[in-house]
């Protein structure tokens, strides 16, 4: 196999991370980072979703019929979902009230059913679980440094603690509403892949066409 | 028999799960049996964390109600054990059109939600500000008496549609049924940071000690766009970029403390008759 287990679990992290090369996944990043808290426990339920699913996945691979093998990938992830739900609401009651519906929407991330289309179909279970916990961890990464940019001019505070004291609690900081609404994730997504390509050049599109210059006559 | 021979006997006549395994994965055969024995093993594992979590995930429903209850009538205390501090209350199901408790509904097993969808205890709205639809005839309220047995303040469930969810929370009333001492929501979806201000403390606290009815006996309170007076006795500053959330607010405290709501229940308790 070409790729080494380290390359499996770090290159999702920057040089192939699935919001901001693959431009997956974008509709939770939207919902659920308006702070860092919710963000962060986000991501860990998208950790080990991805993971597990792409484990489970890889398991049976051979045994999967490819004409339902979606619906197989769908039942695993889902039941997945439903797992990390039930236990939020046990043990972290606060919490999944916040997030509310947007754990059950793990199911449809398109990362989750990337991973398992595109990789745990082909490569065994320990690589498909790192490929895995690799592509979660890209994703949570984006996902707290969204919210850690919403959560700080939005509300001005991290974790929930005061940073910037705002004007409705006494202070001088006049909170951004609009970090607080989901456009400004797409902003502050736009800007993220903005920076990463400005590093990496090498992740930048070729363009799909250019526009011919024609000599005048 | 030992376990060489055992394997070799099991290689010869396989099993019918050894054989299906074996199949190739695109036979229709093969199909019905992966798709029936992942639904199987699916269902299982999904029923057994639903079944195993309950008790807790009740538990902390449970608790937050309680501890909403008791932060909304000020007797919250985080050094308090939650259960024993919300023994001071009592609970009584209240039939709203005559204000009167009932005694056929036991307050420990009557489930307002429940019962806002029962067509035997509930009744569809004509007249709907707070968007509910349907409103159950009775209510779960909590009573917390003073020392000496008499009533000293009332915690109502309220709840009406926001901006994008069914806000529900609780309106403490002072014993004079005129005034209010909290309002607090314990499940909503409003968008955090501007109708998720509900939540906010310096916010709620402007409900405390304003007045419920006017001189003509109707509601009065109103969420006001400009910030009221200090002493102000009907209006509340409205949420600042939240205008629905802010209107749901309003309509959901004004239905519920209204004629359709708790107003003959506090009538009664005025009255001294609760």
């Amino acid at each position: 196999m070409a790729q080494t287990r380290r390359s499996l679990l770090v290159d999702p992290l920057v040089d192939n991370n699935p919001i901001t090369l693959q431009v997956l996944g974008i509709c939770s990043a939207l919902a659920v980072t308006t702070s860092l808290k919710v963000s962060f426990v986000m991501a860990l339920a998208v950790i080990f979703v991805i993971s597990f699913s792409s484990m489970f996945i890889s398991m049976l691979r051979h045994q999967i019929p490819s004409s339902i093998r979606i619906i197989v990938q769908m039942v695993i992830i889902a039941s997945l979902v439903i797992l990390v739900d039930q236990v939020l609401r046990a043990y972290a009651f606060e919490i999944s009230q916040t997030l509310s519906v947007f754990v059950g929407l793990i199911i449809t991330n398109c990362i989750v059913m990337g991973r398992a289309e595109a990789f745990a179909m082909k490569n065994p279970p320990v690589a498909s679980f790192l490929d895995g916990m690799g592509n979660g961890l890209g994703y949570g990464l984006i996902l707290m440094l969204v919210g850690f940019v919403r959560e700080l001019f939005g509300a001005g505070s991290l974790f929930g603690i005061p940073v910037l004291p705002t004007v409705s609690n006494g202070g001088w900081y006049v909170p951004n509403g609009m970090m607080l609404l989901p456009p400004s994730a797409f902003f502050v997504i736009g800007l993220l892949i903005w920076a990463f390509r400005t590093w990496k050049p090498k992740q930048v599109e070729a363009r799909e066409f250019r526009i011919q210059r024609v000599e005048a006559h | 028999m030992t376990d060489h021979s055992a394997t070799d006997a099991g290689a010869e006549r396989k099993g019918p799960i050894r054989r299906f395994l074996d199949m190739p994965p695109d036979t229709p055969a093969k199909t019905v049996f992966v798709a029936v024995a992942l639904c199987l093993v699916a269902s299982m594992v999904v029923s057994a964390a639903a079944v195993s979590l309950r008790p807790l995930q009740q538990e902390n429903a449970l608790r937050n109600r309680q501890v909403n209850i008791l932060q909304v009538a000020g007797q919250y205390d985080p050094a308090r054990d939650v259960a024993e501090a919300f023994a001071a209350f009592e609970p009584a199901v209240v039939e709203l059109e005559t204000g009167q408790i009932s005694e056929a509904l036991d307050p420990f097993t009557f489930d307002d939600r429940a019962a806002a969808d029962d067509p035997e205890l509930s009744v569809a709205l004509e007249n709907d500000p707070a968007s509910i639809g349907r409103k159950a005839r009775f209510a779960t309220v909590y009573l917390l008496r003073d020392a000496a047995g008499a009533v000293e303040r009332v915690v109502l469930p309220v709840h009406g549609y926001g901006l994008w969810s069914t806000l529900y929370g609780y309106v403490a009333v002072e014993a004079s049924g005129n005034e209010i001492y909290g309002l607090q929501f314990y499940q909503h979806a409003e968008t955090p940071g501007l109708g998720g201000e509900v939540d906010n403390p310096r916010w709620r606290a402007q409900w405390n000690g304003l007045s419920i009815y006017n001189e003509a006996g109707d509601v009065a309170i109103t969420l006001a766009r400009t910030p009221p007076p200090a002493g102000e006795e009907y209006r509340v500053d409205t949420l600042s970029g939240a205008t629905l959330t802010a209107r749901g607010v309003e309509n959901l405290v004004r239905f519920w403390l209204g004629e359709n709501g708790f107003e003959p229940f506090l009538a009664n308790l005025r009255a001294g008759e609760i």
